[in-house]
């Protein structure tokens, strides 16, 4: 399909502006020598060209909406249509921000206060933690700011010693990330072999005056509860160290647990997995930090809070807190649709998508368990993982199923990871989809199984239905072509 | 075959000690296993290095992987093909595709180090 | 509302396949002593209700003022063809595309994303978008300090003190870096302050064009001191101004970082926003988030692939540049599609409009008795006006009649008391600006 540039055609236009009012000139007041040499070459298309190479390039996409997208750890579940109605509302996408920041400028944005004061509240009942914040712009960024605070908190008890964090090596690449990015160290404790959960014996013999915390994420990356959380918890606190909690997986545990009961310090949500605001093919998304009574004081600023008489205002004044992590008050528009989803789901509502995400997952592996490797054959929460070890012996591996899923018409799972499972096939259906859609899933991999131990050769070379083969990496990392000259 | 004239280390580096300096590269059975070549970022000119320190990180499309100093010493000189042509480490590493070299080595520490037949024996040749 | 798909029967039927009867044998890992002590939450609600109460609670927001206020943060009309193409599903219903073979629409949008940031800013290689422009700058600065190897980041006055907020909060956990800011002031860049603090052991000089006091500026000498000592520069910089002034890329700026929310993005109480950055083809590999290349697939079709993923964190773990993995790519390719209608001519038009309007404003503003222009230097859409009264005051006043006649900077600096700093886009007239005008002069 030809790039967007090769379509211009000198003098087409795809906007007409308004003319200048007679009085207002139209000459530039600016120096010739802080001006550009030439225009920007952007393209020159009508508004019907536009909307052809868009609709063209989304013909190329799979989103939920068009189909099976069981990518584990991302948690792919429907998307409400009624929450991208309210998010069009004008008194909610043409608020300027800097409104309630004005002399009375409070009683310009109550709705949009509101918004931000009960959806807090509820996150905190549905994690258990006492207070929230929404500022943080996605799941790493939340990270990043939990760890900020972790760091804020023993800045502020004078523990410079405290200055390593302890992470299971199941754990996503991020949280390491962003420990180091707060200038943490970190360590990787082992996962129990038998188990699948953390190894509490080893995290026992690591942990010392020098950890400042512990990340984990419960259920894992294995899609395994881990029951001894409180005693993680309790084994931490015992050297001042505080247990960050990804919620990354919150969507298996909705009224089943709450990472607050079991002391966890500070935590934040991925609300475009567990609350259903859409992924936007890599986002904006939304991570809340929500943190228990010990880190409230460090939480970013603004806060929002009610006064006396039930109106809503912004709060700076806070002394000990990390200060600004985002521009103003975080992805407004994205955790309002969080907002109208949890409205729409209620407290019953909520238990069940997490009751039937579990039961989805446990039937797709007891489904799939005599065609793969199961390395942890346990009862499994939201997702759980399989191997292509079996079939890697017929020199097919995971990314060839992932490849061949493709060309039955499904999106594939996470494959290769986690790290610590060979030929990792990590897969979560989510609570939205029906019987029949796994059924055809399940038919689909025990087809692909059967092919390759047939005719394995078939597989290397998926998919073949799709307008491309699989991409020559080697060439797009060696080449380095991220911007297009028409003359190359 | 893996050649006899150098010494390797259990983390896959090779080194071959001329007079005062040592050229250090990958050995055959690490390119292998990395896959197709990327990038190789090796440390700066001067960087002093003590044994097991990181002198270079290599990437391949799906991974980044740590190349440690094998002995003592301070980075003299890099191969200058290399980053252009990272492939060269995938198709010759025992030659033009060497990474860097060291001056101010620690020779003593060369005899603890692994002998080719050790090392085929390591990789399971 | 509910959104699960099986039946009582069908459940019932799974549940038995995986040997086990009720809903609650699947929680049987979770011990009786970690089960919830309270789960108090509002019953389920129709999605009429939702739909109605959340009208109420937009209708409590007053986003039908005439705003004169800017700071970084735009008025722009958007064109109804940015929502028509965005809000197709297999965009906005999409992870990140992963799987190359079944996401070339992401990928080849994104990959003319960052080929229209280049051409915007003059620079070599853009990613594929960051949060928002406050964190592009810690970003940049951290860029910086890993390229350079060295330790002093100075922030020129005229960077948005927002950005500088962000900044500073994140530089508190790395008490090794040396942040020194230069006093802000309306005008350009005060070179003789900035030269005074430049050192052998800068890392970085961070500047903004058109600056946060809205002052148009060419720091060409500025990045010719800095390259001489080894200084990277950042620069800020409005992508609206970019159709028409000097870009980084000519002034040799070496991290080219902006707001993308004014290429339409909805101002949406603070977010999603857009945070871009572009850079030089010899500092790729320092760039954070995500990058996406031109290749060819198997049978030499031309394709796009998310490559020189070895910088991320999900293969370099505590060894990555950055830990963004999610990012903006529904609002970058929201700005793709306002700037593919926008075109060459009609983002300069239209940056040509904000200047006029805001030309007029300037010219106006400064017959009202007592109110001067902060500085006699050349501005693009935006300008500080000097009241003989304190801006809050000014402001408190007009709201009430409906008009906010820009942002108090009193706010962010306390000897500004008096200064308003004034916003012009397409979407004020110029009977508003008239208007504004006669509400000035009747409060002043």
């Amino acid at each position: 399909m030809k790039i967007i540039f090769d379509k211009s055609v000198q003098g087409r236009r795809g906007v007409t502006l308004p003319q200048l009012e007679p009085g207002v000139e139209a000459q530039l007041k600016i120096d010739g020598r802080y001006l550009r040499a030439q225009p920007a070459e952007l393209p020159e298309l009508s508004e019907l060209d536009v909307m052809r190479h868009f609709t063209a390039l989304s013909n190329r996409n799979f989103g939920v909406d068009s189909g099976f997208y069981p990518l584990g750890s991302c948690t792919m579940k429907y998307n409400p249509k009624i929450c991208e109605k309210v998010a069009a509302l004008d008194g909610f996408a043409g608020l300027h921000p800097f409104l309630p920041q004005l002399p009375q400028g409070g009683e310009l944005t109550q709705g949009a206060l509101e918004v931000i004061y009960e959806l807090e509240a509820l996150l905190c009942e549905i994690s258990g933690m006492a207070a929230c914040t929404l500022q943080p712009l996605a799941g790493a960024h939340g990270e990043l700011c939990g760890m900020s605070l972790i760091a804020a908190y023993h800045r502020d008890r004078g523990n410079t010693e405290k200055k390593e964090i302890l992470i299971p090596d199941e754990a996503h690449g991020t949280n390491p990330a962003s420990a180091v990015g707060v200038g943490f160290a970190t360590k990787p404790v082992p996962t129990d072999p038998v188990t699948g959960r953390l190894d509490i014996e080893a995290l026992r013999g690591m942990i010392n005056d020098r950890t400042a915390g512990i990340m984990l994420t419960n259920p894992n990356t294995l899609g395994i509860f881990n029951s001894e959380i409180d005693q993680v918890v309790e084994l931490a606190h015992s050297h001042d160290a505080l247990v960050y909690y990804d919620g990354a997986n919150l969507n298996a545990v909705l009224g089943a647990f709450r990472p607050g009961d079991a002391g966890i310090d500070v935590m934040h949500i991925n609300l475009h997995k567990t609350f259903a605001t859409p992924h936007g093919c890599g986002g904006p998304g939304s991570g809340p930090v929500c943190v228990r009574e010990n880190l409230v004081e460090y939480l970013p600023v603004s806060r929002v809070v009610k006064k006396q008489d039930n109106t809503f205002a912004l709060d700076y004044e806070q002394p000990k807190s990390i200060g600004y992590t985002a521009p103003f008050y975080g992805s407004f528009l994205v955790y309002l649709k969080a907002y109208v989803y949890i409205l729409s789901l209620g407290r019953q509502g909520l238990i069940e998508a997490s009751q039937h995400a579990v039961l989805n997952a446990n039937y797709l592996m007891n489904m799939l368990k005599s065609d793969y490797d199961l390395p942890y054959d346990r009862r499994c929460m939201h997702e759980f993982v399989l191997s292509a070890s079996r079939q890697a012996k017929q020199g097919v591996h995971a990314m060839d199923i992932a490849k061949a899923l493709i060309d039955r018409g499904f999106h594939p799972p996470t494959v290769y990871f986690p790290l610590i499972v060979k030929e990792a096939i990590m897969i979560e259906p989510t609570e939205t989809e029906s019987k029949e859609t796994l059924d055809t899933f399940i038919q689909a991999m025990k087809e692909i199984a059967a092919v390759a131990n047939s005719d394995p050769q078939s597989l290397n070379a998926a998919p073949v239905n799709t307008r491309i083969s699989r991409p020559d990496e080697v060439q797009a990392a060696r080449g380095m072509d991220f911007n297009y000259c028409p003359q190359d | 075959m893996t050649p006899n004239d150098r010494k390797y280390t259990k983390t896959h580096e090779w080194i071959m000690v001329d007079g005062d300096t040592a050229t250090v590269g990958i050995s055959d059975h690490a390119q292998e296993a990395l896959g197709d070549i990327t990038f190789v970022d090796p440390a700066a000119v001067g960087k002093e290095l003590k044994q097991g320190e990181e002198c270079a990180v290599i990437e391949s499309v799906k991974a980044a992987s740590e190349i440690y100093a094998p002995i003592d010493g301070k980075v003299a000189e890099i191969n200058p093909e290399i980053d252009s042509t990272p492939e060269l480490v995938n198709h010759d590493p025992y030659a033009q595709g060497w990474i860097l070299k060291l001056s101010n080595i620690n020779q003593s520490q060369l005899d603890a180090l692994l002998d080719a037949a050790a090392y085929d024996a390591l990789t399971g040749k | 509302m509910s959104y699960i798909s099986n039946t009582a029967d069908q459940s019932q039927a799974m549940l038995a396949a995986c040997g086990l009867s009720t809903m609650e044998d699947l929680f049987q890992d979770i011990p009786k002593r970690l089960k919830p002590r309270s789960f108090n939450l509002p019953e389920a609600m129709s999605e009429l209700e939702v739909h109605s109460r959340l009208k109420r609670m937009a209708g409590r927001n007053a986003a039908d003022l005439t705003c004169f206020i800017g700071g970084g943060y735009y008025e722009h009309f958007i064109p109804a063809a940015v929502d028509a193409a965005t809000m197709r599903s297999e965009f906005y219903t999409a992870y990140t595309p992963y799987q190359p073979e079944i996401s070339q629409g992401t990928l080849q949008a994104i990959y003319e994303y960052q080929s229209q940031i280049c051409r915007l800013t003059g620079m070599e290689v853009s990613n594929a978008s960051l949060y928002d422009g406050g964190t592009a700058l810690y970003e940049a600065c951290q860029m910086a300090l890993n390229t350079t190897g060295r330790e002093q980041i100075i922030v020129d006055g005229g960077v948005n003190p927002i950005y500088c907020k962000i900044l500073e909060s994140y530089m508190a956990n790395h008490a090794e870096v040396k942040l020194t800011k230069i006093p802000a002031a309306p005008g350009q860049a005060q070179r003789d302050r900035i030269k005074a603090v430049l050192c052998d052991e800068t890392a970085v000089l961070v500047l903004q064009n058109p600056n946060f006091f809205g002052t148009v500026d060419d720091h060409s000498d500025l990045v010719e001191e800095c390259h001489k000592r080894g200084v990277l520069v950042i620069q800020l910089v409005y992508p609206i101004a970019m159709a028409l002034l000097k870009t980084p890329g000519e002034m040799g700026v070496d991290i080219a970082i902006g707001e993308g929310q004014s290429l339409g993005i909805p101002l949406s109480f603070g977010g999603p926003y857009l945070g871009f950055l572009a850079t030089t083809k010899n500092l790729v590999r320092k760039m954070p988030g995500r990058l996406v290349g031109r290749t060819v697939d198997r049978n030499d079709k031309e394709c796009f692939v998310l490559t020189l993923q070895a910088r991320e964190q999900h293969i370099r773990r505590d060894k990555a540049i950055s830990n963004i993995c999610t990012n903006q790519a529904l609002c970058a390719l929201r700005a793709h599609v306002y700037m593919s209608l926008m075109g060459r001519e009609g983002l300069r038009e239209l940056a040509g409009i904000c200047h006029a309007r805001a030309e007029f404003a300037k010219a106006r503003f400064k017959q009202i008795p007592g109110v001067q222009v902060a500085e006699s230097a050349p501005t693009f859409n935006e300008f500080t006006l000097r009241l003989p009264k304190k801006a809050d005051a000014v402001v408190g006043e007009l709201v009430g009649r409906g008009i906010v006649p820009g942002l108090p900077l009193g706010r962010f600096y306390s000897e500004m008391e008096n200064c308003l700093l004034v916003a012009v886009t397409e979407m004020r007239t110029k009977a508003e600006i008239c208007k504004l005008a006669e509400n000035l002069e009747s409060v002043l």
